[in-house]
């Protein structure tokens, strides 16, 4: 929960929204990124043994 | 030891089972929120929190599949439009039904029996399916048209109650209709926080009456707003917890890639009767939470957290085991062929 008494509620609750959107985008960007990294190495390491 | 107010254990089980559900969920399709509200009803969070944190877990999912399938289907926007006002209408209703229950104390008892009712359906509907899987692949001649609207949406499109509106698809809907259709669709959503794709692709397809991929689409693109009005609604009173939401998606995105891509490797068929088991012992899990509540006795807790998690992480746990055998086979595969003698 978002908590701060300077806030009110509805931004408090856009706020929430923003967050779990951008995390969302970050995560899926970050993920497919460690994906384009990875698949190449993990190839490069079954291809060697 | 604490981190973000919460102990390592309970840290590592909401990041395992994010990852749990999005291998599952990933691989079958689906949102996976209608296991995260009742884990967290059994952990004992408010009905209030478990629900608002369960359609904001499905709001980060369906953001991720908007990014996934952009491409995917056809969005008929007018009717998305529509759906996301009656949807957000339904939901703001089913908010309000959970904090009245909740004033009742009654909150908890409500919506796990939903979740009773609700897995037990969905395991028996996974489970027959896989009984008659053998009698599909006899048939293999009854695959619908994608670009067909099905038989009862045409049946329902004619009966003409003003105001009618046009589709994309060509065919013309009550606006009655699709208040209905999507106004239940949300008032279930948010009485029990889940985000409804399940109900809500069949409910645009058959009730509503368009196309298969239009109704793919346009199930997303409402989902989605809907998921973030669902989301506004419970955060406004501080019912969504950020921290196992995040933790939960941490898990579940990574989760979901990995269960996407198994779906190449592994046969659905092979693994959707272990599904269905899943569902129905979830649901016996949170019935026997129910029984022992009634009880006064915490002695079935451990149980019924066995059966929930314990179970998706053993159907997820399978999935991956099949796709590591699928890579060891093929591999074999690949030295087995220069020298295979053939």
């Amino acid at each position: 929960m978002i908590e701060s008494a300077a806030l009110s509620p509805l931004v408090q609750a856009t706020i929430l929204v923003g967050v779990i959107l951008v995390q969302a985008v970050a995560l899926y960007v970050g993920y497919g990124a460690l994906e384009r990294v990875a698949t190449p190495l993990i190839d490069t390491i079954t291809d060697a043994r | 030891m604490e981190l973000f107010g919460l102990s390592l254990a309970l840290l590592a089980l909401f990041v395992s089972f994010g990852f749990m559900v999005g291998v599952l969920f990933g691989f079958f399709g689906m949102g996976g929120s209608f296991l995260i509200t009742p884990t967290l009803l059994l952990l004992d969070y408010p009905a209030s929190v478990a629900i608002g944190s369960g359609l904001a877990f499905y709001f980060g999912t369906s953001v991720i599949a908007v990014l996934k399938h952009y491409d995917v289907g056809q969005v008929d926007y007018k009717l998305g439009a529509i759906l996301f006002v009656v949807l957000s209408i339904g939901i703001e209703i089913g908010s309000r039904l959970v904090f009245g229950l909740e004033a009742l104390g009654i909150a908890n008892l409500v919506t796990g029996v939903a979740y009773v009712v609700l897995l037990a359906g969905i395991g028996a509907l996974f489970l027959r399916r896989a009984y008659n899987l053998e009698d599909d692949d006899d048939d293999g001649d009854d695959d619908a048209n994608d670009d067909e609207i099905p038989a009862v949406g045409q049946k329902i499109q004619s009966y003409s109650v003003p105001p009618m509106i046009n589709l994309t698809s060509g065919g013309r809907a009550s606006l009655w209709t699709i208040g209905g259709a999507g106004g239940s669709v949300g008032l279930v959503s948010g009485l029990i926080g889940v985000g409804g794709g399940f109900i809500r692709m069949p409910a645009i397809y058959y009730l509503i009456g368009t196309p298969l991929t239009a109704a793919v689409g346009t199930s997303l693109f409402a989902g989605l707003f809907s998921g973030a009005f669902g989301t506004f609604t419970y955060g406004m009173s501080g019912s969504v917890d950020l921290t196992v939401v995040s933790l939960l998606l941490v898990g579940s995105a990574l989760g979901a890639r990995i269960g996407s891509a198994a779906t190449t490797m592994v046969e659905e068929d092979d693994v959707i009767v272990y599904f269905g088991l899943m569902m129905v012992l979830a649901s016996a899990g949170i019935a026997l939470s129910e029984l022992a509540n009634w009880l006064g006795t915490g002695a079935l807790d451990l149980v019924s957290v066995f059966l929930l998690v314990g179970s998706s992480f053993f159907v997820a746990s399978m999935i991956l085991y099949k796709v590591v055998q699928s890579i060891g086979a093929s591999e074999s595969n690949t030295r087995g062929t220069p020298d295979g003698g053939d």
